[in-house]
């Protein structure tokens, strides 16, 4: 179990939607090769897709508004779904949403298939349903999600502002699995992006073995809160 | 505070079509037709009303947190907030609001929840999830959990720093505070007059409150 080398390496392009069952006690490494990407994600316990990514319980449990290492993303169900264990970018936006086809459209103009082919204009709410169409999910089943490598910040009136050049290339974030989680991603521009062209990034991911956490995980002991939630995610293999 | 906007209503409570109180615990499920007005009185202030919202004609299209503060670039829902679904939908539009700002981002309270934020042997505790899953099994019509979608926490006050944290101040309601919405199209509402008593959102005494509806004006 100590063998933490990269089990394997995938490309997902600008645009692009990509699912898998990251197994618990696997971890994934997000890297934002060129910089400026988003990478819009979603997350379901794979045993029983009713439990799934909860926004609100993520941010209330952790008393916050971002996403960076020491937090984890809970369930519906007390339970957490993955821990971010590695982030060189400090802050990733679980608040923004996603991109529609009438947005993509109204920024970006039309973008259709045969126009373009393979660099058509998609946008992520429906990447994220024909993705989790596939794996027998439908549109009751869309949750919010997170907006790896995107920064959109909240001023004292509760205004929401876009902040461009967060994440620089290179940028990584790690999610290590504490369940069987079906995570499926989707690199759409994120919905206030104010770059005028239809320019999504792509993203680089690996996938290697890591240990289970253990009583001095710093993700379990960041909040008394997270000590109980790694409590019952573990009862829950039991 | 700042940016608080209180906008009255000019509607008389004798001339509302349906008036229904609420006790803390409960769930209250209710289809608005488009055009009619729908408010939510704060009857003795300071108490969380946890309210989803659907398309009444395709359940699957319903309210988003994400959404509705991302079209409008605020997190708060005041007078003007149009409640946006997620397939783009504009459900209803807040019409008059004599609290001024309401939160979407705190989510709803559930008895896996409280053991996370309060402690494990709090699982007993009533919690507004068990609440909308009874009300919506009871609604019936192929409604489950995962309908539970994200929710408005009306009269609550969720502010978020500039730093990205997410903080839990006192109530700005009252007694008799209300807060009154436009549907934009038939919407189904779900409410949980949530039962919270592990925190001071209800100031540890949940508190009844009133929903009434009023025929669209007539031209």
């Amino acid at each position: 179990m100590n063998d933490t080398s990269v089990l394997w390496e995938e490309t997902v392009q600008g645009g692009a939607t990509w699912s898998h069952v990251l197994k618990r006690g696997t971890a994934l490494r997000i890297t934002d090769s060129e910089g400026g990407a988003n990478a819009g994600a979603l997350f379901y316990n794979f045993e029983c897709p009713v439990e799934r990514y909860n926004m609100p319980d993520t941010l209330k449990a952790q008393h916050a508004a971002r996403l960076t290492a020491g937090l984890v993303l809970y369930s519906d169900m007390g339970r957490v779904l993955c821990s971010v264990t590695e982030d060189t970018v400090g802050w990733h936006d679980p608040i923004g949403g996603c991109s529609n086809a009438a947005m993509v459209r109204a920024k970006y103009g039309e973008g259709r298939y045969q126009d373009c082919r393979n660099a058509w204009h998609k946008n992520a709410l429906d990447s994220f349903l024909v993705e989790l169409g596939k794996w027998g999910l439908g549109p009751r089943d869309l949750a919010p999600n997170v907006n790896f490598f995107s920064r959109v910040t909240v001023a004292d009136d509760g205004g929401m502002q876009f902040e461009p050049g967060n994440s620089p290339p290179g940028g990584a974030v790690e999610l290590r699995a504490e369940m069987n989680v079906l995570v499926i991603l989707n690199t759409s521009q994120h919905p206030l992006d104010p770059n005028p062209k239809y320019a999504p990034k792509p993203v680089q991911l690996s996938l290697r073995r890591v240990p289970a956490p253990g009583p001095s995980d710093p993700c379990r002991l960041s909040r008394p809160e997270n000590e109980r939630g790694f409590i019952l995610t573990e009862r829950y293999f039991l | 505070m700042s940016g608080i906007r209180i906008v009255e209503s000019q509607l008389a409570p004798a001339d509302a079509i349906y008036s229904q109180e609420i006790p803390a615990g409960e769930p209250w499920v209710h289809e608005i037709l488009q055009g009619q007005i729908f408010r939510i009185v704060d009857l003795r202030g300071n108490q969380a009303v946890d309210t989803l919202f659907y398309n009444a004609h395709d359940y699957a299209d319903r309210y988003s947190a994400q959404d509705t503060i991302r079209e409008q670039r605020n997190i708060y829902l005041t007078t003007g907030t149009r409640l946006i679904s997620t397939h783009g939908t504009v459900l209803l539009t807040i019409t008059a609001d004599t609290c001024g700002r309401h939160d979407t981002l705190g989510g709803a309270c559930a008895n896996e929840s409280n053991m996370v934020r309060y402690a494990i042997d709090k699982r007993h505790m009533h919690a507004c999830r068990s609440s909308f899953l009874k009300g919506l099994i009871e609604w019936g019509r192929g409604m489950e959990k995962r309908d539970i979608a994200s929710n408005i926490n009306f009269f609550m006050n969720v502010p978020v720093t500039p730093e990205g944290k997410l903080t839990f101040e006192d109530g700005i309601s009252d007694p008799g505070k209300y807060v009154e919405m436009r549907a934009e199209t038939d919407v189904l509402a779900a409410i949980s007059n949530c039962p919270q008593l592990n925190n001071p959102c209800n100031a540890y005494d949940p508190t009844p409150v009133q929903v009434l509806i009023w025929n669209a004006a007539e031209n």
